[in-house]
Protein backbone atom coordinates (compact mmCIF):
# COMPACT_ATOMS: atom_id res chain seq x y z
CA UNK A 1 0.00 0.00 0.00
CA UNK A 2 1.66 3.31 -0.94
CA UNK A 3 1.55 5.92 1.29
CA UNK A 4 -0.13 9.49 0.72
CA UNK A 5 0.81 12.56 1.69
CA UNK A 6 -1.04 13.68 4.51
CA UNK A 7 -4.19 15.37 3.69
CA UNK A 8 -4.44 18.54 6.36
CA UNK A 9 -2.63 19.11 9.77
CA UNK A 10 -1.35 15.87 11.03
CA UNK A 11 -1.32 17.09 14.39
CA UNK A 12 0.89 18.95 16.45
CA UNK A 13 -2.29 20.09 18.15
CA UNK A 14 -3.38 16.70 20.65
CA UNK A 15 -0.39 18.90 23.06
CA UNK A 16 -1.20 22.71 22.06
CA UNK A 17 -3.51 23.54 24.75
CA UNK A 18 -1.05 21.41 27.10
CA UNK A 19 1.81 23.73 26.13
CA UNK A 20 -0.11 27.02 26.04
CA UNK A 21 -0.87 26.27 30.05
CA UNK A 22 2.50 24.98 30.74
CA UNK A 23 3.73 28.41 29.15
CA UNK A 24 1.30 30.62 30.64
CA UNK A 25 2.17 28.87 33.95
CA UNK A 26 5.56 29.36 33.44
CA UNK A 27 5.49 32.93 32.52
CA UNK A 28 3.26 33.82 34.98
CA UNK A 29 5.07 31.52 38.57
CA UNK A 30 8.81 32.74 37.18
CA UNK A 31 7.58 36.24 37.45
CA UNK A 32 9.37 36.41 34.15
CA UNK A 33 7.19 39.98 33.37
CA UNK A 34 6.13 39.01 29.78
CA UNK A 35 2.98 40.75 30.09
CA UNK A 36 3.81 42.77 27.16
CA UNK A 37 5.32 39.43 25.46
CA UNK A 38 1.76 37.52 25.99
CA UNK A 39 0.26 40.38 24.33
CA UNK A 40 2.55 40.08 21.40
CA UNK A 41 2.14 36.61 20.85
CA UNK A 42 -1.17 36.33 22.58
CA UNK A 43 -3.31 36.53 19.02
CA UNK A 44 -1.35 32.94 18.07
CA UNK A 45 -1.24 31.73 21.07
CA UNK A 46 -4.93 30.93 21.95
CA UNK A 47 -5.35 30.17 18.64
CA UNK A 48 -4.07 26.00 18.49
CA UNK A 49 -4.57 26.07 14.70
CA UNK A 50 -3.06 29.15 13.62
CA UNK A 51 0.38 27.95 15.80
CA UNK A 52 0.00 24.54 14.09
CA UNK A 53 -0.34 26.05 10.76
CA UNK A 54 2.67 28.31 11.28
CA UNK A 55 5.29 25.93 13.03
CA UNK A 56 4.29 23.26 9.85
CA UNK A 57 4.58 26.16 7.18
CA UNK A 58 7.89 26.65 8.63
CA UNK A 59 8.99 23.23 8.86
CA UNK A 60 8.00 23.11 5.02
CA UNK A 61 10.09 26.50 4.20
CA UNK A 62 13.39 24.64 6.61
CA UNK A 63 12.94 21.59 3.91
CA UNK A 64 13.62 24.17 1.02
CA UNK A 65 16.68 25.82 2.72
CA UNK A 66 17.79 22.37 3.76
CA UNK A 67 17.31 21.11 -0.44
CA UNK A 68 19.04 24.87 -1.08
CA UNK A 69 22.07 24.02 1.18
CA UNK A 70 22.20 20.48 0.19
CA UNK A 71 25.42 20.11 -1.73
CA UNK A 72 26.04 16.34 -3.64
CA UNK A 73 28.98 16.01 -4.21
CA UNK A 74 29.65 16.96 0.24
CA UNK A 75 30.96 14.06 1.35
CA UNK A 76 30.33 12.78 4.96
CA UNK A 77 33.24 13.06 7.13
CA UNK A 78 34.66 9.03 7.06
CA UNK A 79 35.96 7.31 10.56
CA UNK A 80 38.37 4.24 11.51
CA UNK A 81 37.26 0.44 12.32
CA UNK A 82 38.63 1.84 16.12
CA UNK A 83 35.89 4.61 16.03
CA UNK A 84 33.19 2.24 15.39
CA UNK A 85 30.47 2.46 18.09
CA UNK A 86 29.83 -0.96 20.31
CA UNK A 87 27.15 -1.93 20.71
CA UNK A 88 25.41 0.08 18.09
CA UNK A 89 22.26 2.07 19.90
CA UNK A 90 19.21 0.26 18.72
CA UNK A 91 16.29 2.67 17.84
CA UNK A 92 13.23 2.24 16.39
CA UNK A 93 9.29 3.42 17.28
CA UNK A 94 9.16 0.18 19.10
CA UNK A 95 11.22 -1.97 21.61
CA UNK A 96 13.97 -4.17 20.78
CA UNK A 97 12.51 -7.88 21.09
CA UNK A 98 9.34 -6.33 18.18
CA UNK A 99 11.92 -5.87 15.61
CA UNK A 100 10.66 -8.24 12.43
CA UNK A 101 13.02 -11.22 11.91
CA UNK A 102 12.87 -11.85 8.18
CA UNK A 103 13.48 -14.77 6.29
CA UNK A 104 16.71 -14.25 3.80
CA UNK A 105 15.62 -17.23 1.51
CA UNK A 106 11.78 -16.12 0.69
CA UNK A 107 13.21 -11.89 1.00
CA UNK A 108 12.25 -10.62 -1.79
CA UNK A 109 12.98 -6.61 -2.54
CA UNK A 110 10.27 -4.69 -4.44
CA UNK A 111 10.58 -1.64 -6.87
CA UNK A 112 7.42 0.25 -7.89
CA UNK A 113 6.96 3.73 -9.40
CA UNK A 114 8.80 5.18 -12.42
CA UNK A 115 10.91 2.08 -12.66
CA UNK A 116 11.82 0.65 -16.00
CA UNK A 117 12.45 -3.07 -14.42
CA UNK A 118 10.32 -3.64 -11.71
CA UNK A 119 11.56 -7.11 -10.91
CA UNK A 120 12.03 -8.29 -7.13
CA UNK A 121 15.48 -8.92 -5.93
CA UNK A 122 16.69 -11.57 -3.94
CA UNK A 123 19.32 -10.70 -0.96
CA UNK A 124 21.68 -13.24 -3.53
CA UNK A 125 20.94 -10.81 -6.23
CA UNK A 126 21.64 -7.62 -4.94
CA UNK A 127 25.11 -9.02 -3.21
CA UNK A 128 26.27 -10.27 -7.03
CA UNK A 129 26.10 -6.37 -7.48
CA UNK A 130 28.94 -4.43 -6.95
CA UNK A 131 29.51 -3.22 -2.86
CA UNK A 132 31.16 -0.66 -1.14
CA UNK A 133 31.32 -0.26 2.75
CA UNK A 134 31.76 3.26 4.65
CA UNK A 135 32.25 4.15 8.14
CA UNK A 136 30.32 7.25 9.15
CA UNK A 137 28.26 9.01 12.16
CA UNK A 138 24.79 8.38 11.98
CA UNK A 139 22.98 11.07 14.11
CA UNK A 140 19.39 10.70 15.19
CA UNK A 141 16.92 13.26 15.67
CA UNK A 142 16.89 12.77 19.48
CA UNK A 143 20.48 14.52 19.53
CA UNK A 144 22.69 11.22 20.12
CA UNK A 145 24.88 10.08 17.56
CA UNK A 146 27.62 7.06 16.94
CA UNK A 147 29.76 5.56 14.20
CA UNK A 148 28.67 2.57 12.35
CA UNK A 149 29.78 0.26 9.59
CA UNK A 150 27.94 -0.23 6.60
CA UNK A 151 28.24 -1.99 3.49
CA UNK A 152 26.03 -3.04 0.56
CA UNK A 153 25.44 -1.45 -3.24
CA UNK A 154 25.31 2.29 -3.57
CA UNK A 155 21.72 2.68 -4.27
CA UNK A 156 22.72 4.98 -7.13
CA UNK A 157 24.06 2.16 -9.29
CA UNK A 158 20.76 0.28 -7.92
CA UNK A 159 18.12 2.65 -9.44
CA UNK A 160 20.39 3.35 -12.59
CA UNK A 161 20.30 -0.48 -12.90
CA UNK A 162 16.34 -1.03 -12.10
CA UNK A 163 15.97 2.09 -14.81
CA UNK A 164 14.39 4.38 -12.00
CA UNK A 165 13.63 8.36 -13.17
CA UNK A 166 16.23 9.79 -11.57
CA UNK A 167 14.91 12.91 -12.31
CA UNK A 168 12.58 12.07 -10.39
CA UNK A 169 11.49 14.05 -6.94
CA UNK A 170 11.22 11.31 -4.55
CA UNK A 171 11.87 8.04 -3.62
CA UNK A 172 9.95 6.20 -0.77
CA UNK A 173 10.67 3.21 1.09
CA UNK A 174 7.98 0.60 2.99
CA UNK A 175 9.47 -1.46 5.84
CA UNK A 176 8.42 -4.83 7.07
CA UNK A 177 8.23 -3.19 10.61
CA UNK A 178 5.33 -1.32 9.21
CA UNK A 179 7.48 2.08 8.73
CA UNK A 180 7.48 4.31 5.88
CA UNK A 181 9.93 7.33 4.78
CA UNK A 182 11.02 9.33 1.85
CA UNK A 183 13.90 11.06 0.56
CA UNK A 184 14.77 13.34 -2.18
CA UNK A 185 16.39 12.53 -5.43
CA UNK A 186 19.59 14.02 -5.18
CA UNK A 187 20.25 12.76 -1.31
CA UNK A 188 18.92 9.39 -3.17
CA UNK A 189 22.15 9.76 -5.84
CA UNK A 190 24.30 10.95 -3.30
CA UNK A 191 27.48 8.89 -3.60
CA UNK A 192 27.47 7.28 0.06
CA UNK A 193 24.11 6.35 -0.28
CA UNK A 194 23.61 2.90 0.49
CA UNK A 195 21.31 0.46 0.04
CA UNK A 196 23.10 -2.04 3.44
CA UNK A 197 23.44 -5.67 3.44
CA UNK A 198 25.93 -5.79 6.16
CA UNK A 199 26.11 -3.94 9.50
CA UNK A 200 27.32 -4.55 12.52
CA UNK A 201 25.05 -5.87 15.81
CA UNK A 202 22.56 -8.30 13.51
CA UNK A 203 19.60 -8.62 11.82
CA UNK A 204 17.50 -6.57 14.85
CA UNK A 205 19.41 -3.68 12.88
CA UNK A 206 17.53 -3.86 10.01
CA UNK A 207 18.34 -7.20 8.18
CA UNK A 208 18.26 -7.67 5.42
CA UNK A 209 17.99 -4.36 3.70
CA UNK A 210 18.41 -0.84 4.93
CA UNK A 211 19.00 2.52 3.93
CA UNK A 212 21.98 4.00 5.04
CA UNK A 213 22.01 8.31 4.30
CA UNK A 214 24.90 9.83 6.06
CA UNK A 215 23.35 13.32 4.99
CA UNK A 216 20.32 12.65 6.75
CA UNK A 217 19.60 12.05 10.22
CA UNK A 218 18.43 8.69 11.66
CA UNK A 219 15.07 8.14 10.97
CA UNK A 220 15.72 8.81 7.13
CA UNK A 221 17.58 5.49 7.15
CA UNK A 222 14.78 3.14 6.51
CA UNK A 223 15.56 -0.78 8.14
CA UNK A 224 14.05 -3.95 6.90
CA UNK A 225 13.02 -2.55 3.76
CA UNK A 226 10.95 -4.28 1.72
CA UNK A 227 9.59 -1.72 -1.41
CA UNK A 228 11.84 0.74 -3.17
CA UNK A 229 9.50 3.37 -4.81
CA UNK A 230 10.25 6.25 -7.07
CA UNK A 231 7.77 8.66 -7.33
CA UNK A 232 6.84 12.84 -8.15
CA UNK A 233 4.06 12.87 -5.79
CA UNK A 234 5.52 13.40 -1.92
CA UNK A 235 5.09 10.33 -0.25
CA UNK A 236 6.05 11.11 3.44
CA UNK A 237 6.79 9.14 6.12
CA UNK A 238 6.02 7.71 9.61
CA UNK A 239 7.67 10.36 11.85
CA UNK A 240 7.25 12.51 9.33
CA UNK A 241 3.41 12.75 9.26
CA UNK A 242 3.68 13.20 13.16
CA UNK A 243 5.47 16.62 13.26
CA UNK A 244 9.31 15.52 12.11
CA UNK A 245 10.97 17.77 9.63
CA UNK A 246 10.84 15.64 5.78
CA UNK A 247 13.92 16.51 5.11
CA UNK A 248 16.20 16.06 7.90
CA UNK A 249 19.64 16.76 6.18
CA UNK A 250 22.39 17.08 8.27
CA UNK B 1 27.10 63.96 29.27
CA UNK B 2 26.29 61.45 31.95
CA UNK B 3 24.68 63.56 34.31
CA UNK B 4 22.96 65.34 31.15
CA UNK B 5 21.32 61.65 30.71
CA UNK B 6 19.99 61.48 34.30
CA UNK B 7 18.62 64.81 34.02
CA UNK B 8 16.39 64.07 31.01
CA UNK B 9 12.69 65.53 31.33
CA UNK B 10 10.25 62.60 32.42
CA UNK B 11 8.62 61.42 29.62
CA UNK B 12 11.53 62.19 27.14
CA UNK B 13 11.46 58.81 24.67
CA UNK B 14 14.82 57.36 26.47
CA UNK B 15 14.39 53.63 24.29
CA UNK B 16 14.13 54.02 20.81
CA UNK B 17 10.88 52.48 19.33
CA UNK B 18 13.51 50.07 16.87
CA UNK B 19 14.77 48.83 20.04
CA UNK B 20 11.55 48.51 22.17
CA UNK B 21 10.35 46.63 19.18
CA UNK B 22 13.30 44.16 18.30
CA UNK B 23 13.76 43.52 22.22
CA UNK B 24 10.26 42.00 22.68
CA UNK B 25 10.53 40.34 19.72
CA UNK B 26 14.18 38.64 20.85
CA UNK B 27 12.42 37.94 23.86
CA UNK B 28 10.08 35.84 22.81
CA UNK B 29 12.25 34.13 20.10
CA UNK B 30 14.89 33.52 22.73
CA UNK B 31 12.54 32.19 25.43
CA UNK B 32 10.82 29.82 22.66
CA UNK B 33 13.98 28.54 21.54
CA UNK B 34 15.55 28.20 24.92
CA UNK B 35 12.15 26.19 26.20
CA UNK B 36 12.12 24.18 23.11
CA UNK B 37 15.92 23.59 23.11
CA UNK B 38 15.70 22.11 27.04
CA UNK B 39 13.20 19.86 25.47
CA UNK B 40 15.37 18.57 22.66
CA UNK B 41 17.52 17.96 25.26
CA UNK B 42 15.37 16.25 27.31
CA UNK B 43 15.04 13.51 24.67
CA UNK B 44 18.80 12.10 24.93
CA UNK B 45 20.34 14.15 27.71
CA UNK B 46 24.14 15.47 27.56
CA UNK B 47 24.18 14.74 31.53
CA UNK B 48 22.91 13.00 34.40
CA UNK B 49 19.62 15.39 34.47
CA UNK B 50 16.37 16.21 32.66
CA UNK B 51 14.56 19.39 32.70
CA UNK B 52 11.17 19.20 34.11
CA UNK B 53 8.18 19.40 31.48
CA UNK B 54 6.97 22.33 32.68
CA UNK B 55 9.74 24.35 31.83
CA UNK B 56 9.62 22.89 28.26
CA UNK B 57 8.02 24.20 24.90
CA UNK B 58 6.70 22.00 22.48
CA UNK B 59 5.29 19.04 24.55
CA UNK B 60 7.33 15.99 22.69
CA UNK B 61 10.98 16.17 20.70
CA UNK B 62 9.12 17.24 17.03
CA UNK B 63 6.92 19.75 18.60
CA UNK B 64 9.96 21.43 20.13
CA UNK B 65 11.78 20.79 17.06
CA UNK B 66 9.13 22.47 15.36
CA UNK B 67 9.40 25.23 17.53
CA UNK B 68 13.03 25.69 17.90
CA UNK B 69 13.81 25.47 13.98
CA UNK B 70 10.41 27.83 13.15
CA UNK B 71 11.59 30.17 16.54
CA UNK B 72 15.49 29.85 14.99
CA UNK B 73 14.31 31.99 11.80
CA UNK B 74 12.74 34.87 13.86
CA UNK B 75 15.60 35.43 16.39
CA UNK B 76 18.33 35.14 13.32
CA UNK B 77 16.53 37.81 11.55
CA UNK B 78 15.39 39.93 14.42
CA UNK B 79 18.98 39.71 15.85
CA UNK B 80 20.06 40.96 12.56
CA UNK B 81 17.85 43.65 12.12
CA UNK B 82 19.15 44.97 15.73
CA UNK B 83 22.50 44.94 15.09
CA UNK B 84 22.48 46.27 11.83
CA UNK B 85 20.14 49.79 13.65
CA UNK B 86 22.93 49.00 16.37
CA UNK B 87 25.86 49.94 13.82
CA UNK B 88 24.24 51.85 11.60
CA UNK B 89 22.51 54.39 14.41
CA UNK B 90 25.28 54.80 16.67
CA UNK B 91 23.28 53.34 19.18
CA UNK B 92 25.91 50.98 20.20
CA UNK B 93 28.41 54.00 19.98
CA UNK B 94 26.07 55.55 22.30
CA UNK B 95 25.12 52.99 25.04
CA UNK B 96 27.34 50.49 24.92
CA UNK B 97 30.96 51.68 23.94
CA UNK B 98 30.74 54.75 24.73
CA UNK B 99 34.21 55.43 25.96
CA UNK B 100 33.84 59.42 26.89
CA UNK B 101 30.62 58.65 29.16
CA UNK B 102 32.92 56.15 30.33
CA UNK B 103 36.19 58.02 30.73
CA UNK B 104 33.93 60.18 33.35
CA UNK B 105 33.35 57.92 35.80
CA UNK B 106 36.38 58.79 37.55
CA UNK B 107 35.04 58.91 41.37
CA UNK B 108 34.82 55.55 42.24
CA UNK B 109 32.82 55.81 44.79
CA UNK B 110 30.08 57.43 43.27
CA UNK B 111 30.70 55.46 39.94
CA UNK B 112 29.82 52.08 42.45
CA UNK B 113 26.34 53.94 43.54
CA UNK B 114 25.56 54.70 39.39
CA UNK B 115 26.66 51.49 38.63
CA UNK B 116 23.02 49.86 39.02
CA UNK B 117 20.91 53.16 38.20
CA UNK B 118 18.34 51.96 36.17
CA UNK B 119 15.07 53.25 34.38
CA UNK B 120 17.41 56.47 32.58
CA UNK B 121 17.67 55.23 29.17
CA UNK B 122 21.60 55.16 30.26
CA UNK B 123 23.02 51.78 30.19
CA UNK B 124 25.39 51.20 33.35
CA UNK B 125 28.64 49.52 33.14
CA UNK B 126 27.14 46.47 34.42
CA UNK B 127 24.45 46.92 31.75
CA UNK B 128 26.85 47.15 28.89
CA UNK B 129 29.40 44.50 30.15
CA UNK B 130 26.08 41.95 30.40
CA UNK B 131 24.44 42.82 27.17
CA UNK B 132 27.66 42.46 25.19
CA UNK B 133 28.32 39.37 27.24
CA UNK B 134 24.67 37.86 25.94
CA UNK B 135 24.98 39.40 22.06
CA UNK B 136 28.34 37.18 22.40
CA UNK B 137 26.67 34.24 23.57
CA UNK B 138 23.27 34.32 20.97
CA UNK B 139 26.10 34.05 18.29
CA UNK B 140 27.82 31.06 19.98
CA UNK B 141 24.53 29.41 20.10
CA UNK B 142 23.72 30.53 16.62
CA UNK B 143 27.10 29.03 15.43
CA UNK B 144 27.34 25.27 17.49
CA UNK B 145 23.51 25.18 16.61
CA UNK B 146 24.69 25.46 13.24
CA UNK B 147 27.57 22.66 13.90
CA UNK B 148 24.83 20.47 14.92
CA UNK B 149 22.26 20.87 12.33
CA UNK B 150 24.48 20.36 9.57
CA UNK B 151 27.34 18.49 10.89
CA UNK B 152 28.16 16.97 6.91
CA UNK B 153 27.43 20.15 5.22
CA UNK B 154 28.76 22.68 7.44
CA UNK B 155 31.26 19.94 8.87
CA UNK B 156 34.20 22.23 8.93
CA UNK B 157 32.05 24.86 11.62
CA UNK B 158 31.22 21.34 13.38
CA UNK B 159 34.78 20.53 13.39
CA UNK B 160 36.14 23.63 14.90
CA UNK B 161 33.97 23.47 17.56
CA UNK B 162 35.60 20.04 18.24
CA UNK B 163 32.88 17.30 16.32
CA UNK B 164 29.28 16.83 16.77
CA UNK B 165 29.28 16.05 20.44
CA UNK B 166 31.69 18.62 21.44
CA UNK B 167 29.30 21.20 19.59
CA UNK B 168 26.65 20.01 21.44
CA UNK B 169 28.48 20.48 24.89
CA UNK B 170 28.92 24.28 23.67
CA UNK B 171 25.16 24.98 22.76
CA UNK B 172 24.17 23.42 26.26
CA UNK B 173 27.23 25.88 27.83
CA UNK B 174 26.06 28.93 25.29
CA UNK B 175 22.74 28.32 26.72
CA UNK B 176 22.90 28.04 30.31
CA UNK B 177 25.04 31.38 30.25
CA UNK B 178 22.06 32.61 28.21
CA UNK B 179 19.63 31.01 30.97
CA UNK B 180 21.84 33.44 33.72
CA UNK B 181 21.73 36.44 31.86
CA UNK B 182 17.61 36.58 31.47
CA UNK B 183 17.31 35.58 35.34
CA UNK B 184 19.32 38.94 36.38
CA UNK B 185 18.39 40.88 33.54
CA UNK B 186 14.52 40.24 34.46
CA UNK B 187 15.26 40.27 38.23
CA UNK B 188 16.52 43.48 38.01
CA UNK B 189 14.02 44.73 35.76
CA UNK B 190 11.50 43.72 38.44
CA UNK B 191 13.20 45.26 41.10
CA UNK B 192 13.57 48.42 39.95
CA UNK B 193 10.42 50.36 39.10
CA UNK B 194 9.82 51.57 35.75
CA UNK B 195 12.10 49.82 34.15
CA UNK B 196 9.77 47.61 32.03
CA UNK B 197 7.18 50.39 31.42
CA UNK B 198 10.27 52.01 29.70
CA UNK B 199 11.07 49.42 27.82
CA UNK B 200 7.60 49.38 26.65
CA UNK B 201 6.58 52.97 26.14
CA UNK B 202 9.86 54.23 25.56
CA UNK B 203 9.71 57.10 27.96
CA UNK B 204 11.09 56.95 31.56
CA UNK B 205 8.62 56.63 34.58
CA UNK B 206 6.67 59.66 35.69
CA UNK B 207 6.86 59.06 39.37
CA UNK B 208 10.81 59.00 39.02
CA UNK B 209 12.95 57.92 42.16
CA UNK B 210 14.05 61.43 43.17
CA UNK B 211 16.73 60.30 45.90
CA UNK B 212 18.93 59.29 43.21
CA UNK B 213 22.67 60.55 43.90
CA UNK B 214 24.20 63.01 41.71
CA UNK B 215 27.36 64.48 41.09
CA UNK B 216 26.20 67.91 41.95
Amino acid sequence: MKPTRPSSGPSLAGFRPQLERIERRLFLKQGLSLGALTMLSGCTLKDDDAVDRVLWAMSRWNDRVQTALFNPERLAPTYSDAEVTTPFPFNAYYEEPLAPVIDETSYRLHVSGLVADKAPWSVESLRALPQTAQITRLVCVEGWSAVGKWAGVPLRSFLERIGADVTAKYVGFQCADKYWTSIDMPSALHAQTLLVLDFPGGSKYGAPVRIRLPTKLGFKNPKFVTEIFVTNDYPGGYWEKMGYNWFSGV
Amino acid sequence: MVEGALKQPKGKIVHPLFVRVTHWINAFAAIAMLMSGLRIYNAAPLYEFRFPPEVTLGGWLAGALAWHFAAMWLLALNGLAYLAYGVFSGHFLRKMFNFGAMAAYRNIRLEMKRLLFHGTGEYNLVQRVLYVIVICDLFLLFLTGLAMWKPVQLQELTAFFGGYDQARHVHFLGMTILAMFIVVHVSVALAIKGTITSMITGRLPTTPQDERPTRK
